[in-house]
């Protein structure tokens, strides 16, 4: 399987401020890769370093089998790229900036361009000062779309987008998936997005990645929440690996467990006897938060506050 | 007054933002009347002298246009008449400050950063002519102090920083007014500027038949430059005309307090127009795109530069009159030429000062990259198939060409005009246009000194206009000030050939041009090296 994207190490510096400290990310080809961290951790950072807009400082960083920094003009052929913020032309219109940037890549599908405008309701007449954030998102996704290229670098593409807008935006995101020949790097701050669109996804934190897999693997790594209704007293559950937060109240317990330690957590309820029992799922969110609990100094709080958006 | 509040702290945000280009305007225009005083003096030392030229200046159709009306001789008088032109530029200088702290700030959205804090509805628009008020206030005074200091008459030198003020703060308030209209700062600017363009035909239109049978001299009471020239500084000193302009001023600013109080927040009252659906099958490539751009300037720009080619190619023959005219001063004019010499001096000395004119709109030109760079339109661009340089060298062009064809376009104008008066448009065209091109090289060192600080110190870039502010100063009051020889030789535009008249010499123009050609390919490879900065 071949690479569309490969950091090793990757290192940027802005005076004082690291904003990428050692960060490695590996995109195989025809993937939808989440590039999941709140806001600062370095996703913009490493974009930009991809598409040789910035040198990094150290580490590698190979694009599309080339060196982003040598060979951007050529790379850039091949991929289409939104901005987090996108800033249009005042006394251009969209559909001009759709087409001028679609030419400048090389060329856009003229019908997918119409058909994506309609599904996005965008009015291409109207002149670059005069959408709002969301339509001018909208702008640019439209002319990424529509081009004939192997890989889409998205920085939060949908901040901006009402949520019948996302909706539309996770269709076109899924049938470009099925087509199977296009990569995909979604770089995102929700959760929802990421775990509906992605087939994998690594997770970054201060300019290093600190979690990357398959959605099901990185689940693996969470916990389940246990609530039960028992017979008796349970013995032994204290002392079981893996087995964290236990509060007794009477016959009911609550804890929560790691994945490899759920059957014999089982195990030990069923021995003293079930009344009930619920027991909550993991979820991408959870992970995600206890990433950025972890330490619990100032760029955690801003974590949290980015996700319970 | 919650409308209001939040205005000291916008107006020290305004004053922090620009705290060089206007601090440098401001010195810059009370400068530039001081040294017509050392020239007018050692022009004209008699009364007598002062007398002859007056008479003869009143009459001259192409100096009314541009000055407007002399009433007198004396020496502040004939100052006062030759910085009439001024008031109009102050006019043009307050409407671009106000636009851009009202409009421009709104259509960018920051209006709207600032409006969610505490920050009362008119408090944007209070600082933006607080803070103009205040700079023409200055400059007024700066002028005032700078007059007395020559031994003319106080109450004059105050009437004459008064005339300077009170057309900033009308223009000013014109600029407030038109703010308020459209969603664009460039509609915006091009109404109030508009209204300038109006203010100053109404005047001229009005002075000249002030100098003819005067059917017409009422209109120049139309025009809030015709009212200020009025005050008459050192003649009359008419101070109750200030009443005038002030009365204006408040009005206009009350009628963009009401529109301001009646619209939303980057919204206009003129309702914004539709665009084409798709682009033209032009636009193409980066250098269609930076056309897209640069043009609605760069025609300003030539259109601009082709009418102050007329009027002054109409005023030089009337120099010659001067000579021809007044036999008392043959002596003083026969040390410089006679009359084809000063008219050649005049020439020169004008397409002279079109070159560092032509050199602002190449720094412009230029750094209308860092600009595209600093708002992320960069960022899509270069997010395509298009390479730094080429991106780099689809503004340059501009940079390049576009003071060619502004300087051409005021040579043939000037030339075309001068030679109709003179009888000789064989002779005068190619020597005007000449002296109109050798002013490239000097105009393409400016260019190539901010690629240089593009390249390679963006976030100084606007330094630039530091670089043009030293040679304006050193090409305008160098010579009166008589500075040394190696300072003048600062400036590139020191070496250019004075051409018509002068001896035309190719050494300095090739030197210049491959100097720029280095200080441009230096700037060029630092922005191959460096890193285009997130927004």
């Amino acid at each position: 399987m071949t690479e569309a994207i490969r950091t090793e190490g990757l290192v940027k510096t802005f005076g004082r401020t690291r904003a990428l400290s050692g960060l490695d990310l590996a995109v195989p080809t025809g993937e939808v890769h989440g590039f999941l961290g709140p806001n600062g951790a370095g996703k913009t950072t490493t974009i930009r370093v991809l598409l040789g807009l910035i040198r990094p400082d150290g580490g590698t960083a190979r694009l599309l089998d080339g060196d982003p920094w040598a060979d951007a003009t050529r790379l850039h052929r091949r991929l289409a790229y939104v901005p987090g913020d996108v800033t249009l032309w005042p006394n251009l219109t969209g559909g001009e900036v759709i087409d001028l940037l679609g030419r400048l890549r090389g060329g856009l599908d003229r019908r997918r361009r119409d058909e994506l405008l309609e599904r996005f309701e965008l009015d291409p007449r109207k002149k670059g000062r005069a959408y709002s954030k969301g339509n001018r998102q909208k702008v640019a996704l439209v002319a990424a779309l529509a081009s004939d290229v192997e890989l889409l670098i998205l920085d939060e593409p949908t901040s901006g987008l009402d949520p019948l807008m996302e909706e539309v935006f996770q269709q076109v995101i899924r049938e470009e998936k099925r087509r199977g020949d296009r990569t995909v790097l979604l770089s995102s701050h929700i959760l929802a997005e990421v775990e509906a669109l992605c087939d994998r996804l690594t997770i970054i934190r201060d300019g290093r990645a600190v979690e990357s897999g398959s959605l099901a693997d990185l689940r693996h790594l969470t916990r389940t929440s246990i609530e039960a209704d028992l017979a008796g007293r349970p013995a032994g559950l204290a002392d079981l690996p893996g087995v964290h937060n236990l509060r007794t109240d009477d016959g009911r317990v609550r804890f929560d467990v790691d994945t490899d330690s759920l059957d014999a957590a089982l195990r030990q309820l069923t021995a003293v006897g079930v009344r009930g029992l619920v027991s909550q799922p993991p979820t991408l969110e959870e992970l995600f938060l206890r990433h950025y609990q972890r330490g619990g100094d100032q760029p955690s709080r801003t974590a949290t506050a980015e996700v319970a958006r | 007054m919650t409308a209001l509040a939040g205005t000291g702290q916008l107006s020290r945000l305004i004053l922090r933002r620009d705290r060089v280009l206007t601090p440098l305007w401001v010195v810059f225009i009370a400068v530039v009347p001081l040294s017509y005083v050392a020239s007018i003096n050692e022009l004209f030392p008699t009364a007598a002298q002062r007398a002859d030229y007056a008479h003869l200046m009143q009459h001259n159709a192409s100096f009314v246009t541009l000055y407007g009306l002399l009433t007198g001789s004396s020496l502040g008088e004939l100052v006062s008449w030759r910085a009439g032109f001024i008031p109009g530029m102050i006019g043009l200088f307050s409407i671009l400050t106000v636009v851009r702290h009202t409009r421009t700030d709104e259509e960018a959205g920051r209006r709207e950063l600032l409006g969610a804090t505490v920050v009362g509805r008119h408090a944007g628009l209070a600082a933006a002519l607080l803070t103009t008020f205040a700079a023409n206030a200055l400059l007024g005074a700066l002028l005032a102090l700078g007059m007395t200091s020559q031994d003319l008459p106080v109450a004059g030198s105050w009437a004459f920083g008064l005339e300077f003020t009170l057309s900033g703060w009308v223009f000013a308030a014109v600029g407030a007014v038109a703010a308020q209209l459209t969603t664009g700062a460039r509609s915006a600017r091009g109404i109030a500027i508009l209204v300038l363009g109006v203010a100053y035909v109404l005047r001229v239109v009005g002075d000249l038949s002030a100098t003819g049978n005067g059917a017409l001299s009422w209109l120049s009471w139309l025009s809030p430059i015709g009212w200020v020239h009025r005050i008459h500084p050192y003649g009359g000193d008419r101070w109750a005309l200030a009443l005038l302009p002030v009365g204006l001023a408040a009005l206009l600013v009350l009628a963009a307090v009401t529109l301001a109080a009646r619209r939303d927040i980057g919204a206009g009252l003129l309702p914004p127009r539709l665009g084409p659906a798709s682009a033209a099958p032009g636009l193409r490539s980066p250098v269609a795109l930076a056309w897209r751009l640069h043009r609605g300037l760069l025609a300003g720009w030539v259109a601009g530069f082709a009418a102050l080619g007329v009027v002054m190619g109409g005023v030089a023959e009337g120099i010659g009159d001067l000579v021809r005219d007044t036999p008392e001063l043959a002596d003083v004019f026969r040390r410089i030429g006679g009359a084809q010499g000063l008219i050649d001096s005049y020439l020169a000395g004008t397409l002279g000062l079109f070159g560092l004119i032509s050199a602002g709109y190449a720094i412009q030109a230029t750094l209308r990259l860092r600009e595209e760079e600093a708002v992320g339109h960069a960022e899509a661009v270069l997010g395509t198939a298009t390479g730094r340089l080429r991106w780099a060298a689809s503004h340059l062009v501009f940079a390049l060409l576009g003071p060619a064809a502004t300087l051409a376009a005021s040579g043939l104008a000037m030339g075309l005009t001068h030679g109709l008066n003179s009888g000789d448009p064989g002779r005068e065209l190619p020597r005007v246009l000449a002296g109109a091109m050798v002013q490239l090289p000097g105009v393409w060192v400016l260019a190539a000194v901010a690629v240089v600080f593009f390249g390679l110190l963006p976030r100084v870039a606007a330094a630039s206009w530091g670089a043009l502010a030293i040679c304006m100063l050193i090409s305008i009051v160098g010579p009166a000030l008589r500075l040394d020889q190696w300072i003048l030789d600062v400036s590139p535009f020191t070496h250019l050939p004075h051409l018509p008249g002068g001896e035309a010499t190719a050494t300095p123009l090739v030197t210049l041009t491959l100097l720029a050609a280095l200080l441009a390919a230096a700037g060029l490879l630092g922005l191959r090296r460096r890193d285009i900065p997130g927004v």
